[in-house]
């Protein structure tokens, strides 16, 4: 059977209306709407419910009454406590790790291996984590920083210290993917101009690449922030509390009020959790519920919005279109 | 001191300045494999003392005497809490993680691929602009605002819709993880469609075909080991959630394959309990052993994903 | 002409319309001794742009059946462009806009009730850097006839071996036929791809710079392929190396910066061109 007499010549104006190709079609944008609609409906219901709550004495009062009255104060100063400390940890770390990754490292097996070792920390269970930081940190560093230090049981408990390091060592992968994106970003031809004028590698690194890698970085940073202050697995047991009485706060040498890193904090995260699902009164501390989820996902909203647009501006400047 | 000899002080200074500073550059490097192989080591040095008390077929089953039918049987239950003989069979737990993952998994990787296939493929510039952004907000919502989501309204929704025994389920659960795991398959995913070179879409539009054709028989095709890295990703990333299922899927430790009754999975289990042993306790080190047995789990998954993805990236840089 | 910029569904809807006659005025272009009576691919008055930028200019063109025609010109004059426009890739690019016409069989193929699909079947294209699919070398011929409905496995068998033996590649396939195209050499994998193409039973082949990424050897294989296949098809080469256009054609047309300079005879053009511009660019004074 030749070719030709299976494949007669084709008639230009044949009438051919695909209509798989169009059902196709349809199909897939309906499947493109999903993330956007869950987007819209998760947010939509939350503001729904949560906005009316929302009152400058609730952003700043503590909560009375069981949960059942107040406001949440405690729990944004918690947040925004163990994520700044967290922050402080894991930025060095990370900036540090993306900086061997891109510019010392040679190419070869080494980096695979901890390329892989990054990317595999990205999907570690947050719960692990958590386990993580309750074995390692509290009872194997805490407690032997006790004995060596002598220092009771200021370090082998749950405290803010050990919950921000269990959130850095989660938020670890987005900081270093971030800022190795940033450096890479920085053209070749800037660092070999930079080396020719005779400066060292490192030089060259602090004056000329990080400077330029700056909002790339701060991306990142904020992306960590973000994420950390939605984990709730990884600092159920290293350091959170449902009730407090007092601000995790101290007073360096008397005076100078400073977060006590040691002492145990409220979280919002961890506040829904347990209102959500152990609220004595459920629906009398309804409307909190609400309205501390709207002020948790405002807040990490922001975060991710300002870092979407920041990390879009900056491809834009840059030149560089993401793929093709 | 003349300029010659300050120069090379100078210079000596700064390369043992400069080997200090790689030094310390390289030890913020081999972190993270520190952190996995301390990870590794922390989880399985406590979760190997539950064996000091107990056999490790416990994890399966026990043989225990029912007094109510006077007889022994086998039983499979997670009961580390009861005045009978505590139990400590992972089965229910291994089988609520997966009954609640392989359902998200699939749903989000219906929808993922589909939206993948879209930004890729048809939407214009203005189109993905949007999008992109969109679904890396989606990802940034925190897995406790997605549970509490589910648990408010998602779950009534849909008793009232199927009329199911139980209000929180497998099923409310899945859907919340899929919500949560669509990001991740979709941009991995789409990473791995545009990595598809142009050239070989070119070749199959020449040859006459329609453009769902050329999706089908030739750019999906060719992307399809990134695609299945995306849904292995996706899988760990489901496997490993732990709010979402905490508070939406109903805390129930049986065995069952009911995706609409009460179910307990492995990250559930140790977020709840935790909070409740005391340090040293046989059922503390069960929980480690759980946890063990979970990190395992997704680090294999992490591992075969690497390995596929380690080829798109490959592409992708020299594209 | 309708909108080029962005194609989300390929194939038009399309009614049954007889073919529309053109008129033949200012189109005898070619100077030649051989008589043509119709032209199997005539472009008039073609212009096309990508955005702001004027690709071709003017071009009016007759091709013959059954015949080599080669299109030479320095980089950049819009050779490959115009390669384009015989069947309708440069629609994949977007903000590309085309007026005038280019007609193949009498039937302008920019006619918007043009079936694209069916036009691409007609007129085959092999690629300057050879780009077989991911796939089994069987699977590569077969992809073509599989789109269009072909399903038989003896008659795929059929057509697989039919093409690989007109594109010379049958004898050193036959025995892997399910081996991966990837694993065949340079030369190897741009037979495969001109196999792919014919195995869709086209009237016209177009080549843009086949051999180009090839070594000699490989590309006087290509050579001698294109001699063979030009008893059944009409082909059309773009090439920047002259020797290759005055070893394989029949006709060349000259191409600079978007124009058509000259067309004519291959004989001609190379030894006796009209135009001081061609005989410029063919006795390497430039480009």
């Amino acid at each position: 059977m030749s070719t030709a007499a299976v494949f007669t010549a084709p008639n230009l104006y044949v009438k051919k209306i695909p209509l798989r190709d169009m059902a196709l079609d349809f199909v897939c944008r309906v499947f493109a709407l999903v993330p956007f609609l869950a987007l819209i409906f998760i947010l939509g219901k939350i503001f729904q419910h949560g906005h009316s709550v929302i009152t400058w004495e609730f952003l700043t009062a503590t909560p009375a009454n069981g949960m059942t009255e107040g406001g949440i104060f405690p729990c944004i100063f918690g947040t925004l406590s163990v994520t700044l400390l967290m922050i402080m940890m894991a930025l060095p770390l990370g900036i540090g790790a993306a900086i061997y990754l891109t510019e010392y490292a040679n190419q070869g097996k080494r980096v695979r291996i901890i390329r892989a070792a990054v990317n595999n920390l990205a999907g570690v269970p947050s719960i692990v984590f958590g386990l993580f930081g309750v074995g390692f940190f509290i009872l194997f560093i805490g407690r032997n920083l006790d004995s060596v230090f002598k220092t009771g049981m200021l370090f082998g408990q749950p405290c803010m210290l050990w919950a921000a390091a269990t959130l850095s060592v989660l938020v670890l992968p987005v900081i270093i993917v971030s800022t190795e994106e940033a450096l890479n970003a920085v053209p070749q031809s800037h660092r070999a101009a930079s080396l020719a004028l005779g400066a060292t590698k490192w030089q060259t690194i602090r004056n000329v690449v990080l400077p330029q890698a700056r909002s790339g970085i701060l991306t990142g940073a904020i992306l960590a922030v973000s994420r950390g202050a939605g984990e709730t697995a990884p600092i159920l047991f290293t350091g959170c509390a449902y009730f407090l009485p007092h601000l995790p706060v101290a007073n360096l040498f008397g005076t100078i009020p400073m977060i006590n890193p040691f002492s145990q904090f409220m979280e919002l995260s961890y506040h829904i959790f347990i209102m959500a699902t152990q609220s004595v009164d459920a629906q009398r501390t309804l409307p909190i519920q609400y309205g501390t989820t709207f002020v948790l996902i405002a807040l990490t909203f922001l975060f991710n919005l300002s870092a979407v647009l920041l990390r879009f501006h900056f491809r834009k400047s840059l030149g560089q279109v993401s793929l093709q | 001191m003349s300029n010659t000899v300050q120069a090379q002080l100078t210079r000596q200074q700064s390369h043992l300045g400069e080997r200090i500073i790689e030094k310390i550059l390289l030890s913020a490097g081999v972190s993270s494999i520190l952190i996995i192989a301390l990870i590794f080591i922390f989880l399985f040095k406590e979760a190997v003392f539950f064996f000091t008390t107990a056999s490790p077929m416990e994890l399966i089953g026990k043989t225990v005497f029912d007094a109510w039918d006077e007889k022994y049987f086998f039983n499979m239950m997670w009961q580390p809490v009861t005045y009978e003989e505590p139990k400590y069979s992972l089965l229910p737990l291994i089988c609520g993680s997966f009954l609640v993952s392989f359902p998200a998994t699939l749903m989000a990787a219906v929808f993922g691929i589909g939206c993948a296939i879209y930004l890729s493929e048809i939407a214009g510039h203005k189109t993905r602009e949007i999008l992109k952004p969109t679904v890396e907000l989606l990802a940034g919502i925190p897995s406790v605002v997605l549970g509490f989501v589910m648990l408010m309204i998602v779950a009534t929704f849909f008793q009232d819709l199927f009329h199911t025994k139980f209000r929180l389920n497998a099923f409310v659960g899945a859907i919340g993880i899929a919500i949560g795991t669509l990001p991740i398959i979709i941009t991995i995913s789409e990473d791995a469609l545009r990595a598809v070179p142009q050239e070989l879409r070119n070749a199959s539009y020449a040859l006459g075909a329609t453009k769902w054709q050329t999706i089908f028989g030739t750019t999906v095709p060719a992307a399809i080991s990134g695609i299945s890295a995306a849904i292995v990703l996706g899988f760990g990333r489901a496997l490993g959630e732990t709010m979402i299922v905490l508070m939406a899927t109903g805390n129930a430790a049986i065995i069952t394959g009911n995706i609409f009754s009460s179910v307990r999975t492995m990250t559930a289990t140790i977020a709840a309990e935790l909070g409740e042993v005391a340090v040293g306790e046989e059922h503390y080190y069960a929980l480690f052993v759980v946890g063990a047995v979970l990190f395992t789990f997704t680090f294999i998954l992490n591992l075969v994903a690497e390995m596929s993805l380690h080829k798109v990236r490959h592409k992708l840089r020299l594209a | 002409m309708g909108k080029w910029d962005k194609l989300d569904i390929m194939v038009d809807e399309s009614h049954l319309l007889r073919p529309k006659p053109f008129s033949l005025s200012g189109a005898a272009m070619i100077q030649d001794e051989k008589v043509m009576t119709q032209a199997k691919i005539r472009a008039q008055e073609l212009n096309l742009y990508y955005g702001t930028t004027h690709a071709l200019k003017d071009v009016s063109l007759d091709i013959g059946e059954k015949s080599v025609t080669a299109l030479i010109g320095p980089s950049g004059c819009g050779k490959s462009t115009f390669l384009r426009t015989l069947n309708r890739m440069n629609d994949l690019i977007p903000g590309v806009r085309i007026t005038g016409d280019v007609a193949i069989d009498a039937v302008n193929i920019y006619d918007p009730k043009v079936n694209v699909v069916a036009l691409r079947r007609m007129v085959g294209m092999v690629f300057q850097k050879s780009n077989p699919f991911p796939k089994s070398i069987f699977d590569n011929v077969a992809y073509g006839p599989r789109l269009h409905g072909l399903k038989d496995g003896k008659a795929l068998q059929d057509i697989v071996e039919q093409s690989l033996q007109k594109s010379a590649l049958w004898e050193e396939a036959k025995d892997r036929l399910h081996d991966s195209a990837m694993a065949l050499s340079g030369g190897q994998q741009q037979r495969l791809c001109i196999a792919r193409a014919l195995a869709v039973n086209p009237e016209i082949l177009l080549m843009d710079e086949p051999a180009s990424a090839l070594d000699p050897l490989s590309t006087g294989k290509i050579e001698e392929l294109i001699h063979a296949l030009k008893k059944d098809y009409t082909i059309v080469i773009v090439t920047h190396n002259m020797q290759q256009a005055a070893r394989v054609s029949d006709y060349t047309a000259y191409f600079y910066l978007g124009s058509l300079v000259e067309y004519g005879a291959t004989k001609k053009i190379f030894t006796n061109p009209d135009k001081r511009e061609t005989e410029d660019y063919i006795t390497g004074r430039f480009g």
